[in-house]
């Protein structure tokens, strides 16, 4: 179809496109610039990116297995609760690093819940630590996530194709095959891509779990190279190595991506005909339970250790709420600003360096993106000044390619059902950006809007750089208690991130999608 | 006062730009360190107001990351950097620091209760601490590195490629067992539970239980004595000497408050600024201040050699010692 | 009036001509084998598709640079005529003023539109909770309020019963002639044909053939008609 007869352009897409890969490479090449250019990493470095790569693989493949059958079991049941179940699924994703690992060593470290259960029994204790810990940590943090992106998938196969498979009669097997088969298709890959993409610029994860040198990442080998060997050339070289394979392994997952979208459907709720079977009844029920006991125990893990710090929390946590919610507010709008006009440009079916573009939140190393944005902005302005809006910005772009990856393939749907009509009414760009895309697309711009909220509020990243200590965010915060001992309000005020992350991610998702039922 | 950007609360930046008009003529000294050292429980707030009872100056203190971002920061910044004084290098990265070329001379002499000699034209010491295992005092704790390498208690320790603590123990390693150190590693590889990124994680874990002893300072116990009232932590005593943490100060050369810069590094070993250094930065003060230590402090143990391997050396040894390190843990 | 001059549509790997004109006000039938290119023919009118030469001519002017809203043309698809999440009388009021302006003008004239189509009172309701005869109406109401010269039926009503389909054939009938309309119907049912349409176009082995007498096609249809009537009877 001529694309001219498409009431979305991709012009305002190209600029915001534009200004991401501005930002980011010209960051990365303030960092080369500065260095006087690059060095060749040593064979430490190399066996960090074969270790990083190895880890990444195995994180995402069994992220996703495991995601499947949570999010088809989830997506053809209906219960009390799984409204809240789903949005709850957002939670691990969301936690500071440092929280989740602490709440998942409550529940499998050498003194955890689980070791305690096996000696209780007179077995062995299991060891955490080590490349198993680590894809252990990585599936706790993007099972979610791959669960989320998945069922999306799900939801967006019309009731009416699953109307017609029951009045074919046909069984699960053959629904897999003609329904659900084609759709993993089409959302599988971008969804390992970005979990892959995720685990790849792990750092405090492998670090912390990984038991030693061996499970040693590109992402801590740049850190070295800023912080303690400042050698700029060397972290330069191995962030372009990150961005390499984050984008390889991201384009290999757009070119698998291939598939049909499903058509229009009248917005009818989905029966499920075919799943009403006992057999498959109890494997949901067992594949529900399992993802919710091994995602919500760390997390009560962290609220039973958090709360005795709750009451005492001193004042400056509280003005770090205030900053955070600021920060991730603005971040929210700069997100706004740059998804906006790239999902409606990526809406035509139109994708390359848009795509990538969307993508360098994923695969820049956050270290080389802050260090590259302060030796640009330091000569112009004070950096504790910029600390929050920086912050918000950088925080923007690294929620950017979830925001794409959540948003792109249902526009691509509103464009190929509705573009028609569209176009033949005369609605040119604004009103039906208006009037269809954004509210057909309303249940994944509040998952969106509420996956970049929190991921803005569990950010450390950039603003240490910056910030001196009048503008503490709350993570930064967090860990300036743990730096002073005070290990019990920290775990006080982790409980009130994660409740804040939570929260701010449940009002935006449940908006989207309450909307999207009205 | 000190004006920074915040995002909301237009009250309190209207009456921040008043405050910068009345306080317009006062000079500011600058003064980069880390973080922990700003925050409301760091010596950063006493201080400031001590300092500026005396200074006519407005102090700024900067909070920066940890002790290697700092230098990190410094670098990056250069001769346009707007700090006049840089607090919180430790002894093992003074000489990188120095070697930047950023740094002036100091004027300052003091009579300094360092277990060892400190001499440096460059950098001033402010406070200073053994590092050792801290365990649970319930805990049959070994008596030398070698026996803990030989037993089967698990230890958490940080990483000498992103935190001092961590660079801490590879000196220690390599000033007590020189050439033996790989073996020693060797030794320790399957004691080690896991190498975390800082101080915080390593600590946060050894207090979740993951690990019998976690590597920290002598002066651990006294936080917990002191602050949380609990005395069942202390530290294990080495035969081989225990190495020590000497933070120090510098003024850089490129600073146009000069005056003031060398007046805060007097400060810095007076009385007023030391007597907060025990329970703020829980260390101990590079000048033992006339009350002498708080209660907390008497009872910790106190090693019977310092280990220091001086700071000009560290950068050429540091490579190797690394590299042994990687390669012990890395099988 | 209509005029496909020397017009060749391509869709994918195939070709179709047309060279011919309507006459302003009556209604055509489009009938011919599936994959034929009837939809082809449309979408071209429409402006969905660029036509790979030729030209199509409205009242002496070329469409070709026009985009499909901006041609004189109202479609109606085989389905997506509705906005599912919009209400029915938002989803006409479209028809009017496509940003989406609601005033009490607009309102109004909705609202008389609903009236014709038999729909009073359903403005408010979203098209998922409508019958589908009460869809195939309402998306009527819209080509009425769009007031355009052209319209064109890509078999809108197939899904419906052959009586509902009838009536709304009728409907959509009267609601041509009432505006002055030309009209364009892709059918499969020569009744259909019979039933409204003065004058039909044959779609067949590449080519649109100029428009004859309804009567005179069913009656004694072209051979490459022949075998499809035979077939489909």
């Amino acid at each position: 179809m001529a694309d001219r007869a498409q009431p979305v352009r991709a012009g305002a897409g190209i600029v915001a496109a534009g200004l991401v890969a501005a930002v980011v490479l010209g960051a990365l090449g303030a960092v080369f610039w500065r260095a006087g250019g690059g060095v060749s990493p040593g064979p430490a470095d190399w066996a960090a990116v074969r270790f990083t790569v190895l880890q990444a693989l195995v994180s995402a493949t069994l992220s996703l297995v495991l995601a499947i059958p949570v999010a088809r079991a989830l997506a053809r049941r209906r219960f009390p609760g799984r409204g809240l179940l789903v949005t709850l699924l957002g939670a691990p994703f969301l936690l500071p690093v440092i929280v989740a690992v602490l709440g998942l060593l409550a529940v499998f470290g050498r003194a955890g819940w689980v070791n305690l259960g096996l000696g209780a029994l007179g077995l062995p204790p299991v060891q955490v630590y080590g490349l198993h810990g680590v894809v252990l940590a990585h599936v706790f943090f993007n099972l979610p996530l791959a669960t989320r992106l998945i069922l999306q998938g799900w939801a967006e196969i019309p009731a009416e194709r699953f109307r017609l498979a029951a009045q074919l009669n046909l069984g699960p097997a053959e629904i897999r095959r003609l329904l659900e088969r084609p759709m993993l298709a089409r959302i599988a890959p971008g969804a390992f891509a970005v979990v892959f993409g995720i685990c790849l610029t792990s750092f405090a994860v492998a670090l912390t779990l990984g038991g030693g040198p061996r499970a040693t990442t590109v992402e801590l080998a740049i850190y070295q190279a800023f912080q303690f060997d400042f050698d700029l050339g060397r972290a330069a070289f191995l962030a372009c190595v990150q961005i390499a394979l984050t984008l390889g392994a991201a384009l290999i997952a757009l070119r698998l991506a291939a598939g049909e979208g499903f058509g229009a459907g009248l917005d009818r709720p989905v029966d499920r005909w075919d799943a009403a079977t006992w057999p498959l009844r109890i494997w949901d029920a067992v594949a529900i339970a399992l993802a919710t006991l091994f995602l919500v125990v760390p997390m009560a893990a962290v609220a039973v250790e958090g709360a005795p710090g709750l009451i005492s929390l001193p004042a400056s946590v509280w003005r770090a709420v205030l900053t955070s919610l600021g920060v991730a507010s603005l971040s929210l709008v700069v997100l706004a600003a740059l998804a906006l006009p790239m999902v409606a440009a990526l809406s035509t079916g139109r994708r390359g360096w848009i795509d990538l573009a969307g993508l360098l939140g994923l695969a820049v190393s956050p270290l080389a993106l802050g260090t590259g944005l302060f030796i640009l902005l330091y000569p112009l302005a004070d950096p504790a000044a910029l600390a929050l809006p920086v912050t918000a910005g950088v925080n923007a772009i690294m929620a950017l390619p979830f925001a794409l990856r959540i948003l792109v393939p249902a526009a691509r749907g509103v464009v190929a059902d509705h573009g028609r009509l569209g176009a033949q009414l005369d609605m040119g760009r604004g009103p039906f950006f208006r009037l269809v895309l954004l509210p057909r697309l309303a249940p994944q711009l509040g998952f969106a809007a509420g996956l970049g909220m929190a991921l803005s509020l569990g950010d450390l990243g950039v603003i240490a750089l910056f910030a001196n200590h009048e503008a503490a965010t709350l993570p930064l915060q967090i860990y300036r208690l743990m730096g002073a001992y005070r290990m019990e309000a920290a775990s006080g005020a982790a409980l009130l991130l994660m409740a804040l992350a939570f929260g701010a991610f449940w009002i935006c998702d449940h908006k989207g999608r309450a909307r999207a039922v009205a | 006062m000190t004006c920074r950007f915040r995002s909301s609360h237009l009250t309190l930046a209207a009456g921040c730009l008043i405050g910068t008009a009345a306080v317009a003529d006062t000079p500011t000294l600058t003064v980069y360190t880390y973080d922990s050292f700003v925050t409301e429980w760091g010596p950063g707030p006493v201080i400031e107001e001590e300092f500026e009872k005396t200074c006519g100056c407005d102090l700024n203190l900067v909070g920066v990351g940890d002790g290697a971002a700092l230098l990190a920061r410094v670098r990056l910044e250069g001769e346009r950097s707007d700090a006049d004084v840089v607090l919180g290098l430790d002894s093992n990265l003074v000489a990188a620091a120095r070697d930047t070329g950023l740094f002036a001379r100091h004027g300052v002499t003091a009579d300094y209760d360092l277990p060892l000699t400190w001499d440096d034209p460059d950098f001033v010491p402010y406070d200073w601490g053994y590092f050792a295992f801290v365990h649970d005092k319930d805990l049959d704790a070994p008596a030398s590195l070698q026996a803990l390498a030989d037993s089967d208690l698990s230890i958490v320790i940080q990483d000498p490629r992103s935190s001092t603590p961590g660079l801490g123990l590879l000196m220690w390693v390599k000033d007590a067992y020189g050439d033996d150190a790989p073996a020693i590693w060797e030794g320790l590889a399957d004691n080690i539970v896991t190498v975390t990124k800082g101080w915080s994680e390593a600590y946060g874990l050894f207090l979740e239980g993951e690990a019998d002893m976690v590597l920290s300072y002598t002066t651990s116990p006294a936080y917990h004595v002191i602050a949380e009232d609990d005395d069942n932590k202390t530290t294990a005593e080495f035969d081989e000497g225990h190495y020590l943490q000497v933070e120090v100060a510098g003024k850089l050369a490129a600073s146009d408050q000069p005056e003031l810069a060398d007046q805060f590094l007097d400060f810095m070993v007076s009385d007023a600024f030391q007597s907060a250094i025990p329970t703020t930065n829980w260390m101990y003060p590079a000048v033992t201040p006339e009350g002498g230590l708080p209660d907390g402090f008497d009872g910790l143990m106190v090693p019977g050699k310092a280990l220091l391997i001086a700071p000009d050396d560290v950068p050429a040894l540091r490579e190797d010692a690394l590299n042994e390190w990687l390669t012990a843990l890395s099988r | 009036m209509l005029w496909l001059d020397d017009l060749t549509c391509q869709s994918d790997d195939f070709r179709l001509r047309a060279d011919l004109s309507l006459a302003p006000g009556g209604i055509t039938a489009v009938i011919g084998p599936s994959g034929a290119g009837k939809s082809t023919l449309l979408n071209t009118i429409a402006g969905f598709l660029p036509p790979a030469s030729g030209r199509i001519l409205w009242d002496g002017d070329d469409l070709g640079p026009l985009p499909p809203g901006k041609r004189p043309v109202a479609m109606l698809f085989q389905d997506g005529n509705l906005f599912p999440h919009l209400s029915v009388e938002r989803n006409v009021a479209l028809g009017r003023d496509p940003r989406g302006k609601l005033d009490a003008d607009t309102r109004a004239t909705v609202a008389r539109a609903l009236a014709r189509v038999g729909l009073d009172g359903l403005g408010a309701r979203k098209p998922g909770t409508l019958s589908g005869g009460q869809q195939s109406r309402a998306a009527l109401a819209r080509i009425l309020v769009q007031q355009r010269p052209l319209i064109l039926l890509d078999e809108p009503f197939a899904a419906l019963g052959p009586a509902l389909k009838a009536e709304m054939l009728d409907l959509v009938a009267e609601l041509a002639r009432d505006q002055g309309a030309t009209l364009m119907m892709i059918t499969h049912d020569p009744e259909d044909a019979r039933r409204i349409a003065g004058q039909t176009i044959v779609v067949a082995e590449g080519r649109a053939a100029s428009p004859q007498p309804t009567v005179e096609v069913l009656d004694k249809p072209p051979p490459a008609l022949q075998e499809y009537l035979a077939s489909s009877a």
